[in-house]
């Protein structure tokens, strides 16, 4: 031992001395290490959720999509302020109007405007507009048009921009001669908040099942996973149908809207809950949970203070990328008519109105609710993508 | 071994353990109805004490059984059969009798510290988290009087208090090491089962970790129980030893005794592995031929003879019983005491 003993002598000086060099384990003394002192110490003293950050905002693609993200939910939530009409508003004069150009400038002044609108019928009896370069419509900001009430509350007549001596379309207007743009928007508000709703339910009982499921083990995890594999073995197109045909015509629209999102979820949980599982499993025969075991401590402080925050980073990650498979099963339902119907308005039933080869030839702009459904998933992906990376933090 | 041994245990100090023929058998399942299709006899049988104040090293190649024997006497799983019984106010509890509900105020008690200084800490908690957690449990100290105690505790185990806001991660393994000693004493147990304490650490950091224990032993009156399959390590702190063989204890005896006096087969053939620090000296490795059997399929009789250089007829049908080949040095073999075998001297 005594051997054993000097060698370990001399190991521990060279292990000092590197350690010292690296202000890694002993305090180094001298005024200009300080500040490196401090800035090393704010790493050391730095939570899960900061080291998260940190990792996180390096990545700038995932940053513009989180950045994508929040700018839809804010639209979305101040829709009727956004769009310049409300849904029901309509123009009978113009028909299928095929979106107007904004120009911005107008005798070198930042004054937006669009040009008025002329409407002939040729021979074949079809309506054909022109632009007419003498009449300009203004675009003006914060003016005053159809009365709403924001959140329910609030009862206002202003909209971040519109005209009042005409009609400014950005995006078109559909056969009814309704605005595309306020319906893309209107449209959002479901379709954002059904995905937001669909993920929230999935999650409560994906993860209260999935934890309990790998945390007790034994017959418990047995009925849990069997009831998943059951869930999962139905084709999920056909289990749809059937549930939403169970969904009686006469509900009011609101209703219907919560059986849809419960629909929805009903198939959505089983994948978190094989997930947690699966990490509870791996954090379950952990030192530190037998170390608290051992403390004395519960399976509810063992559930809630080790497990569930071991897997919250996790939680977060698979919420955001469930986002985007709900928004798209939400137009898939929706498009195939087993989903909201009017006068509810989301992408999907925009999209249902869209379903016709002369929308395609003629009127390709009342597709734009695919873009703005294109641009959400790849932004939430994206979003998803970094806070994956991110989320552990103590790997490399 | 059970009355006489423990009241040969009880002339020096109390015993404070007494493991009396425990058993942990974790049944093999199959297909999809879970059929129990056999055992592994992971402790198949296992005996010893531990006096009060005295650190017992618990020996044995990987797979013998020395953790589970740990974490059953903790109770970190139920044993299959026998007992532990723990001297608890001048009374001799058995803890294999104690219902799980009841166990929490004995955990007080006992204590364990991990071999992975990585696993055993959590990683999303703070130094002054991870210490104070047991203290909560129990509702030791609160606020200001929990902080001044976790200070006390990280400067007992030598690591500074003001580093008690930071992460695991921003410590080396030596350092994460004291961490754990830090959360075991929070309690103040009598009873510490360390599991491989140093074997995850390099040699230099190993001899201050052994040291701090040593030195803690003193200050809060400890009792080890010391895993570890590193022989010159468990000769360093222990003063007895027990030699694990498959599932059982084939050797207990005093630490220097076991070392020079050998007096089972296989504590020669592990004695003779270990390394020499002087590399002229003739090394005479007794080299063991097969590999351990499976614990799920022991052989019959000596569970040791397939591989025993020594192994005579008697040994493959009739299991051996305890022998003490001299005072407090007990051997489980048929031979005990009539083999020639060579120990080695440490300094």
């Amino acid at each position: 031992m005594n051997t054993l003993h000097n060698r370990s002598e001399e190991l521990f000086q060279i292990y000092e001395a590197y350690a010292d060099a690296h202000g890694m384990v002993e305090e180094t003394e001298g005024a200009e290490d300080i500040a490196e002192r401090r800035r090393l110490e704010s790493i050391y003293a730095a939570s899960q959720w900061q080291l998260i950050w940190r990792k996180f905002t390096r990545n700038r693609v995932a940053l513009v999509g989180g950045v994508i993200v929040i700018i839809y939910y804010v639209v979305a939530l101040l829709a009727q302020f956004f769009a310049p009409y409300t849904l029901s508003t309509r123009f009978i004069e113009y028909i299928y109007l095929p979106p107007q150009r904004v120009h911005f400038f107008h005798d070198g002044k930042f004054e937006p405007y669009v040009y008025g609108i002329e409407l002939e019928i040729d021979e074949n009896l079809r309506k054909i507009y022109t632009t007419n370069p003498e009449k300009i419509v203004p675009v003006e900001f914060m003016v005053r048009g159809e009365p709403y009430e924001l959140f329910g509350i609030f009862k206002t007549d202003v909209h971040l921009f519109g005209s009042s001596e005409g009609a400014v379309s950005l995006l078109g207007t559909d056969r009814q001669g309704r605005d595309m743009f306020s319906r893309v928007l209107y449209g959002s508000q479901i379709s954002l908040t059904i995905g937001l709703l669909g993920v929230l339910m999935s999650l409560t009982f994906g993860s209260v099942l999935g934890v309990v499921s790998g945390y007790y083990g034994g017959w418990i995890d047995d009925l849990i996973q069997r009831m998943i594999e059951l869930v999962r073995s139905f084709p999920a197109i056909p289990l749809w149908m059937a549930l939403s045909a169970a969904v009686p015509a006469t509900w009011p629209p609101l209703r219907t809207y919560f059986v849809v999102t419960l629909i929805l979820s009903v198939i959505g949980w089983t994948w978190l809950a094989r997930q947690l599982r699966g990490k509870v499993l791996a954090l379950r025969n952990d030192d530190y949970i037998l170390a608290a075991k051992l403390a004395g401590a519960g399976d509810g402080r063992i559930i809630f203070k080790h497990l569930i925050p071991a897997t919250f980073s996790h939680i977060i990650v698979v919420a955001t990328l469930a986002m985007p498979s709900m928004i798209l099963a939400e137009t898939a339902l929706s498009f195939l008519g087993l989903g909201l119907r009017p006068p509810i308005t989301s992408w999907g039933v925009l999209l249902k109105e869209a379903q016709n080869l002369q929308s395609i030839a003629l009127y390709p702009w009342v597709f734009t609710p695919a873009l703005a459904i294109a641009i959400v998933i790849l932004a939430f992906n994206f979003l998803g993508d970094g806070l994956r990376d991110a989320s552990d933090p103590y790997t490399v | 071994m059970d009355k006489q041994q423990r009241d040969i245990g009880a002339q020096d100090s109390p015993v404070l353990v007494s493991v009396e023929d425990l058993k942990k058998y974790f049944p093999i399942q199959r297909g999809l109805f879970r059929r129990t299709v056999g055992y592994v006899k992971a402790v198949d049988g296992v005996s010893f004490f531990i006096n009060e104040g005295e650190t017992l090293g618990l020996v044995g190649e990987s797979g013998c059984g020395k953790t589970t024997t740990g974490r059953l006497i903790l109770r970190a799983m139920e044993p299959t059969e026998g007992h532990i019984f723990y001297r608890q106010h001048d009374r001799m509890i058995d803890l294999a009798g104690v219902p799980s509900g009841q166990m929490k105020s004995l955990r007080r008690e006992m204590q364990i510290i991990f071999q992975d200084p990585f696993s055993s800490l959590n990683p999303r908690m703070t130094v002054m988290d991870i210490i104070s957690e047991p203290l909560e449990i129990h509702n030791v100290a609160q606020g200001q009087q929990l902080k001044d105690h976790v200070c006390e505790l990280l400067e007992a185990v030598g690591l500074k208090a003001q580093h008690m806001n930071r992460y695991p991660y921003a410590f080396s393994g030596g350092q994460r090491q004291r961490i754990g000693i830090a959360r075991a004493l929070a309690l103040r147990p009598r009873l510490i089962i360390a599991d491989e304490p140093v074997s995850a650490l390099d040699v230099s950091v190993q001899a201050q970790v052994l040291n701090l224990l040593e030195d803690l032993k003193h200050k809060f009156g400890l009792t080890y129980l010391f895993i570890a399959h590193d022989l010159s390590v468990v000769e360093h702190i222990s003063d007895r030893v027990a030699v694990m063989y498959l599932g059982t204890v084939v050797e207990l005896a005093s630490s220097d005794d076991l070392y020079m006096n050998p007096g089972h087969p296989y504590t020669e053939a592990l004695l003779s592995a270990v390394p020499r620090s002087d590399p002229d000296q003739p090394s005479n490795r007794i080299l063991l031929s097969g590999d351990i059997p499976s614990p799920a399929n022991p052989p019959p009789g000596c569970k040791f003879h397939p591989r025993c250089p020594y192994a005579q007829d008697i040994c493959s049908h009739q299991a051996p019983e305890w022998y003490e080949i001299s005072p407090k040095h007990w051997v489980v073999c048929h031979f005990a005491g009539q083999l020639d075998l060579s120990g080695i001297a440490f300094q």
